[in-house]
């Protein structure tokens, strides 16, 4: 495209500056039918506006793929100005670009791989003595870990009462991406009420159930679902598990419940309200119980909580309180993404 | 008597594991959605009860039999509905379902 043309502002070059400058003109006039035989060629390869000519007429032979079947009843008139500008790219002198980033792209990738390797080379052999990790912090969890904490499950232990200020900025990540959902997803219904009585007739495309194998099975295992999820919440510090993966599974128990029943029945006991004071409140408590742990550490103060016998399920000192807070943040928030992701709100 | 057990448990882990390579090629060779999702129901439900099974076997009557026993509960629970609801969907949506399979009145399964 390098000679000037006179139809310059018919082409998709101009469309595309304009596009990219972000003046697109309103619409973009028909061409006439004099005008369309002097943009069409019979050679058929100038590129471009032969193309845009020919979409007009609705049909599309020679040069280039053939059109899927959506794209052939696409006036000109209608024409997404992205996809005229992907085309551009397409058709002119973009395409070394693509091919030398396609050579550049390999060549980082081996560099990275190449690198990555040697520098496995360079580690010490696992297990060894000398290993970066194998420092005084691992021999204090593994010597004193159980004694300082009273849980038998080390993991949990050190999650929740060494790192519990990570975990608490964890449990905040769950409570902020639900926020942002949730602003994100409700914004719209604050623009006008009028929206409401047009959502009233599509209700029961957002209501989930009525299939009854479903509701049949659910009565069954949801309970179930439950009772095993609380499990895992009060078991953390005594067996593999804990706040997370317990959440998880009562989330799970939650949105199997309101699949097979629907909203309204889930609201019964389960809505709004609920989860504001189930979500805010374990995270407030949560703080409280940091606040308390990084008080007593910094000035050195034991704490009054009794670490109680090992293998008891009240043991373990604020482990426990933790761990259920924890599930439940986690069980809300897995319930909440569902909700909003498939009605828009609770 | 242990060998017998273990030669119990060998039958059944290894039908088991012929039922779950005869679902796979199925979910390959067939075309049609209803069926491959019945080749791969065919995994989630007999290939794994006879491997967890064996497990049972191998294992002698202890507290981790009665959860082996719980998942299978669980899993022929759960498979056999999530492939109702699956099918349920693919009849609503698919409009050349008459042209794939023999269904006698799209409507009455719709509810």
């Amino acid at each position: 495209m390098s000679r000037i043309r006179e139809d310059y502002n018919k082409t998709a070059a101009y469309r595309f500056r304009h596009f990219v400058e972000g003046d697109l003109p309103e619409t973009i006039e028909e061409p006439t039918p004099e005008e369309l035989e002097a943009l069409c060629p019979p050679e058929e390869t100038h590129g471009h506006a032969a193309a845009a000519s020919e979409s007009a007429e609705g049909q599309r032979q020679g040069t280039g793929k053939p059109r899927s079947p959506s794209e052939q009843f696409v006036d000109l008139k209608e024409r997404d100005p992205l996809e005229d500008a992907k085309r551009f790219a397409e058709m002119s002198g973009f395409r070394w670009f693509r091919r030398i980033y396609q050579i550049a792209a390999m060549v980082l990738c081996v560099c990275i791989i190449a690198m990555l390797i040697i520098t496995v080379g360079h580690m010490p052999i696992h297990g060894s003595n000398d290993t970066p990790t194998s420092n005084e912090v691992m021999e204090r969890y593994l010597e004193k870990g159980q004694e300082e904490t009273g849980a038998p499950n080390l993991v949990t232990g050190m999650i929740l009462q060494y790192r519990a200020f990570d975990t608490f900025g964890e449990t905040n990540v769950l409570f902020i991406s639900t926020c942002v959902v949730m602003l994100l997803l409700l914004m719209k219904k604050k623009e006008g009420k009028t929206e409401k009585p047009a959502e009233k007739d599509g209700e029961s495309r957002y209501e989930p159930g009525g299939d009854i194998i479903l509701q049949t099975v659910a009565r069954v295992v949801v309970p179930m679902i439950m009772v095993f999820g609380f499990y895992i919440l009060l078991n953390g510090h005594l067996s593999p598990g804990g706040g997370f993966s317990g959440g998880a599974v009562m989330g799970a128990g939650l949105i199997l419940h309101c699949a097979a029943f629907g909203f309204s029945r889930t609201a019964r006991f389960f809505n709004e309200k609920v989860y504001d004071i189930i979500k805010v409140g374990s995270l407030c408590l949560y703080a409280i119980i940091i606040t308390y742990y990084l008080f007593t550490g910094a000035n050195d103060i034991a704490s009054i909580v009794p670490l109680g016998k090992v293998g008891n399920i009240i043991s373990s000192g604020l482990i426990l309180p933790i761990n259920i807070l924890v599930g439940l943040e986690v069980a809300c928030t897995m319930y909440a993404f569902y909700a909003f992701f498939r009605k828009g709100g609770f | 008597m242990e060998w017998l057990r273990f030669i119990l448990a060998a039958i059944f882990l290894l039908s088991g594991l012929t039922t779950a390579a005869i679902s796979v090629f199925g979910v390959y060779k067939f075309k049609f959605v209803l069926n491959r999702m019945h080749a791969a129901a065919l995994c989630d439900t007999l290939a794994l009860m006879l491997v967890l099974l064996s497990m049972v076997i191998l294992c002698g009557f202890q507290f981790a039999t009665l959860k082996l026993l719980l998942i299978i509960v669980f899993l022929w629970f759960a498979s056999p509905v999530s492939s109702h609801l699956l099918a349920l969907l693919e009849v609503t949506i698919n409009e050349h379902l008459k042209d794939d399979c023999d269904v006698s009145e799209v409507d009455e399964l719709e509810d």
